[in-house]
């Protein structure tokens, strides 16, 4: 028989692939069924949030931070919150604290439900889906509830959240955290110790320790190569510090460990959502300056003085304390940082928002090269991208 | 600030042997600014010295002020996981000036790199792959430069009969609106409509 020379075939992977999760267009050079190579194209989702944001009032930029991970939307206004918090030098109240680390958590459950049940889709199990979309559904009434919305809620701002739980939703939250258990149960009943799943997870992309600190990777991804980093306990925000909770860490850094991570830390979050509903004190959920906070509705049809507040927050915003800060919180997906540049006007001067997909699917050429095709998909299934945060 | 990070802060001072470096605190947080060409020699020594170990790079991004001489500001925030602190470390370059790529340093350098590049126009030297990123293919210009206008100058429409997408210059329905909110009384630095004589020969009514 002649030789005949092999060339490498060059494959594009998406930007309307399922499992390129949104817009992702993936250039995969290819040996047979090995990858050589695998280029990820971004940018088809770039909005340009942060010029945006150069133009828009504090007030105005909360929204944008909705619409970067919209499957985590309050984690990220919570970084802005208290970014913006931190350059105002405001403090926000007990119950506002509490309050925001309850939907932190709540957001934290959307995630790794949307996470963990996709994954499963992408990699052939298609029942955790359709379950985890009931789930979500409810966690997205109470999101509705609080703020009006159910994705994109603008709810935590600066100086505090929008408004206090409505009545009788406590006690709904607390009757969800009985029930949800069993979701988490049943989802790892068809998949922890499924047989194809654990070979399709098992060994695939596996990250060593060292490899993801050099690639900036954080959050599961970070925990799952066995690194028990998180900020929520390392650098704690709000009332964090007084949680009682724990960090799972994996032991291999594969995509196995990483869905095992996000599964415990839903049972952790669980756990915050009820300290939080035990220990939820009474007082304003706002700062009480009317300098930064309006003032409410009632008040205004009565004192001048909180009309002119109400009318000079919404026209001009408050003006923010030359000085610039980065802070960062631990979102889901990772650490969602904001590199706040504020020049003393009521305008972020600049404002460049640090997503944790970014960094990872960086890191995708590394962790895919010598894996199959069908790797890739896994691969890029465990590492949680959202197009909307890596694009902006 | 407390304790432990002023520490860091003059032992990073005294112990870096890099010209013309300024280390602050700025708020609660620690600041390096560094000449352009000392970045990629600060990086590799701020990851390896045993009292900093900052071995993760989380973020590169560029500043505009065009009224500096320098006007881009390059700035590297970096976290240690072993210290649990955090450190920025800044650069200024202008236009022209290329930053030495910290590739070498950080993996995770590179598409930040190209970010910077593709949104400021910052040039780093020694990137491997310092194509645009979030942009179109074949997009002109730097799209957070300050100069550089909301609307953009280009717009995108699919063409029928060309059955391609066609880009043209952008058409506003309506002006660009951008409002001055400033209060007037609280230090806006401008003249108001009708106070340009105010201040020529102060005769008043």
């Amino acid at each position: 028989m002649a030789e005949s020379e092999i060339k490498n075939l060059t494959m594009n992977f998406g930007p309307q692939h399922p499992a390129a999760h949104g817009v992702l267009r993936l250039v995969v050079e290819m040996d047979g069924e090995v990858i050589e190579r695998a280029d990820p194209h971004i940018g088809l989702l770039h909005r340009g949030t942060e010029k945006l944001i150069e133009h828009k009032t504090y007030t105005q930029a909360v929204p944008y931070f909705d619409r970067l991970d919209y499957v985590s939307p309050m984690c990220q206004e919570h970084a802005f919150a208290l970014a913006t918090e931190k350059l105002l030098g405001v403090e926000v109240p007990e119950r506002g604290q509490y309050v925001r680390v309850l939907f932190s958590e709540i957001t934290r459950l959307l995630n790794h439900i949307m996470n963990v049940c996709a994954f499963a889709l992408d990699v052939g199990a298609m029942t955790p889906f359709l379950w985890g979309f009931e789930e979500r559904e409810k966690m997205m009434g109470f999101y509705d509830k609080v703020s009006g919305a159910r994705l994109h809620a603008a709810y935590f701002r600066p100086g505090g959240v929008h408004r206090d739980l409505p009545a009788g939703l406590a006690d709904e939250i607390a009757a969800f955290c009985e029930t949800f258990p069993r979701f988490i149960d049943d989802t790892e009943s068809l998949l922890t110790e499924n047989r194809i799943f654990k070979q399709r997870t098992v060994d695939i992309g596996t990250i060593s320790q060292e490899d993801a600190l050099d690639w900036g990777l954080s959050g599961p991804m970070l925990r799952g190569s066995g690194l028990p980093w998180d900020l929520r306990k390392s650098q704690p925000y709000d009332v964090y510090d007084r949680m009682d909770f724990d960090i799972p860490v994996g032991k291999n850094g594969d995509c196995y460990d990483r869905y095992l991570v996000r599964i415990e830390e839903m049972r952790q979050s669980l756990r915050i959502i009820r300290q939080c509903l035990e220990e939820l004190p009474d007082g304003p959920v706002k700062t009480q300056d009317n300098k930064i906070s309006p003032p409410g509705r009632t008040e205004m049809k009565g004192s001048m003085e909180a009309l002119i507040h109400h009318f000079k927050l919404y026209t001009e915003g408050y003006k923010v304390p030359a000085g610039e800060t980065y802070t960062a919180v631990e979102a889901p997906k990772g650490e969602f940082g904001v590199y706040l540049v504020s020049d003393g006007s009521n305008k972020p001067y600049r404002c460049k928002i640090r997503a944790p997909g970014f960094a990872f699917l960086q890191a995708t050429e590394f962790m895919s090269k010598g894996h199959m095709l069908a790797d890739l998909v896994a691969i890029v299934g465990s590492m949680d991208i959202v197009f909307g945060e890596v694009d902006r | 600030m407390n304790q432990a990070l002023t520490e860091l802060g003059e032992y990073i001072g005294t112990a870096l042997s890099v010209e013309g470096a300024e280390i602050a605190g700025v708020g609660d947080e620690l600041v390096l600014t560094v000449p352009a060409g000392e970045i990629e020699r600060t990086l590799t020594w701020l990851r390896d010295d045993a009292h900093c170990l900052f071995k993760v790079l989380l973020d590169v991004c560029g500043v505009d002020y065009p009224e500096r001489e320098k006007r881009f500001e390059v700035v590297y925030n970096l976290l240690s996981l072993r210290h649990n602190q955090r450190i920025r470390v800044k650069v200024a370059v202008d236009a022209d000036t290329p930053v030495p790529s910290a590739v070498g340093v950080f993996s995770a350098a590179g598409w930040y790199e190209r970010e910077a590049w593709d949104l400021y126009g910052v040039f780093f030297a020694g990137n491997p792959d310092l194509r645009r990123i979030m942009t179109d293919y074949g997009f002109e210009g730097h799209p957070l430069r300050k100069d550089f206008p909301l609307t953009g100058f280009v717009e995108l429409r699919y063409d029928d009969e060309q059955k391609r997408c066609a880009y043209e210059p952008v058409q506003l329905t309506q002006d660009f609106r951008d409002f001055d909110f400033m209060s007037p009384w609280e230090g806006a630095e401008y003249i108001l409509p009708g106070d340009e004589k105010a201040g020529e020969g102060g005769t008043g009514s």
